[in-house]
């Protein structure tokens, strides 16, 4: 069998200055997370980093945040008490969906969130909510800035969501199940104030920022639901690729923005 | 690079390469019920458990199975060969391919969800891909095994 995945040597650091310090040694040198994407990759890894033995794998809560770590798994996302008790359960609810059980046993928070992919419904549920990255050495990030700007080469350590009365939707559109989302959706509700993220477009997510404001100042008719949907289609950019066209992204952008709001009003 | 794994609780040690996953590893030591389908992550053929916990095995590193327990169907021989009756008398099986991650899902969701509903379990055995049989008869037969008929 040909391989294409290739490690030379392999390190499992006692702390994260040592990962770090690895990873930095040389150019092509890889943290691994859970492995999903790297082993279809080609490439020859000098060092590849192992950040399993860091005690990343803990979701926490106290008072104010609650906070993943970076080798949680989407499994633990799914399955943790914390998270389905909290922002109605949208993290679960985002990860679901993504394969099979034994998969999400596999993949990784820190991966999904630093390789910030378009297709992410991780991504996009967590944009709708009052999400901070942190970085080993580039600190706390807010997520929305963190995808727009991407960082240097750095080790994600973990999520932390402030804990507000935040109610959530999530919803995503495929082809079949198993399949990237052609769309997806996550919509917020803090008092008066909303998020409307949209993900896949094919592009990373994004807040829709006029219309999320819009939202939080009009009358919630059914009126203003319609609108806000057709402003959020409008403000953002679709793409076309195998999944789906830009046409009908723009469509299926309004539907289940529609959507989202209509479920975090109710 | 030697590692330690207890494989259907006998401690083994084995030798493997440092990008070599579990599927390859565990069929050179003879575990040959571990098959390998799409090698993308998207079959659920290769299931097995790592610490009771269904997980791919094609996507997960042998390194990382270091001081780890893993469970395969030669393992489960007497748990597998009851459920394989069922699938078998609700004509659920055609080419077999299918079988040795389903099984392992299976086994794995019994354990851990009790009473499921019909959603439940079709959501719990998205992971496992079967060509031949339309799934049905498989819903059937595992709805009888999990005693929720
Ligand atoms: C077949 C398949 C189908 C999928 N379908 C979906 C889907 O429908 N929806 C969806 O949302 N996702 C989907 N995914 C993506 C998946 O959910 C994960 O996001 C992806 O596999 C990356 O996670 P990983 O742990 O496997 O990362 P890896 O492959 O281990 O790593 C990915 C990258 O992240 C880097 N990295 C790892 N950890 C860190 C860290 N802590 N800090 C900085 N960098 C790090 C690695 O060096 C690497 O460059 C799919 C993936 C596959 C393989
Ligand atoms: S071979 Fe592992 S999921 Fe298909
Ligand atoms: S019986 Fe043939 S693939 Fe399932």
């Amino acid at each position: 069998m040909i391989k294409l995945f290739q490690i030379k040597n392999y390190a499992i650091p006692n702390t994260i200055e040592e990962a770090y310090q690895l990873l930095n040694e040389k150019r092509a040198n890889t943290l691994l997370g859970g492995c999903g994407f790297l082993k279809m990759g080609k490439k020859t890894i000098p060092t590849a980093i192992d950040l399993s033995h860091l005690g990343l794998d803990k979701i926490k809560e106290d008072e104010n945040a609650i906070e993943i770590g970076a080798m949680t798994s989407f499994r633990a996302v799914e399955v943790s008490s914390i998270l389905n008790d909290h922002f109605d359960g949208i993290l679960p609810r985002a990860v679901k969906e993504i394969l099979g059980v034994q998969f999400r046993n596999v993949v990784t928070v820190g991966a999904t969130v630093y390789s910030r992919y378009g297709f992410s419904d991780f991504i996009t549920a967590l944009l709708a909510l009052d999400a901070y990255v942190i970085l080993y050495k580039g600190g706390k990030i807010p997520l929305a800035a963190f995808l727009a700007q991407g960082c240097q080469k750095d080790i994600l350590i973990k999520i932390v969501i402030l804990k507000k009365n935040t109610r959530a939707a999530f919803h995503a559109m495929r082809n079949s199940q198993g399949d990237y989302a052609i769309l997806n959706v996550a919509v917020s509700k803090e008092n008066n104030e909303f998020k409307i993220a949209v993900g896949a477009r094919p592009q990373r997510a994004m807040i829709a920022r006029e219309a999320s404001k819009l939202l939080g100042e009009g009358q919630l008719s059914e009126a203003m639901i319609e609108e806000v949907s057709i402003l959020a289609a409008k403000e953002l950019t679709f793409g076309s690729n195998m999944r789906g066209t830009k046409e009908y992204r723009q469509i299926l952008c309004k539907a289940l923005v529609k959507r989202g709001i209509k479920e975090v009003l109710s | 690079m030697k590692i330690n794994v207890t494989v259907n609780d006998e401690q083994l040690e084995m030798e493997v390469g440092y990008d070599e996953f579990l599927v390859e590893a565990l069929r050179r030591y003879g575990f040959n019920s571990v098959k390998r389908g799409c090698d993308t992550g998207c079959c659920g053929l290769c299931t097995i458990w790592i610490n009771d916990q269904p997980t791919l095995s094609c996507s997960s590193l042998a390194v990382r199975a270091n001081n780890q327990k893993i469970t395969t169907i030669e393992g489960l021989q007497e748990e597998a060969t009851d459920f394989a009756k069922v699938l078998v008398k609700e004509g659920a099986e055609q080419c077999g391919f299918c079988s040795p991650g389903f099984i392992m899902t299976i086994l794995a969701m019994k354990r851990e969800l009790k009473n499921p509903t019909e959603e439940e379990i079709i959501h719990y055995l998205t992971g496992n891909l079967c060509r031949c049989t339309g799934y049905l008869g498989q819903l059937r037969a595992v709805k009888k095994y999990m005693g929720v008929v």
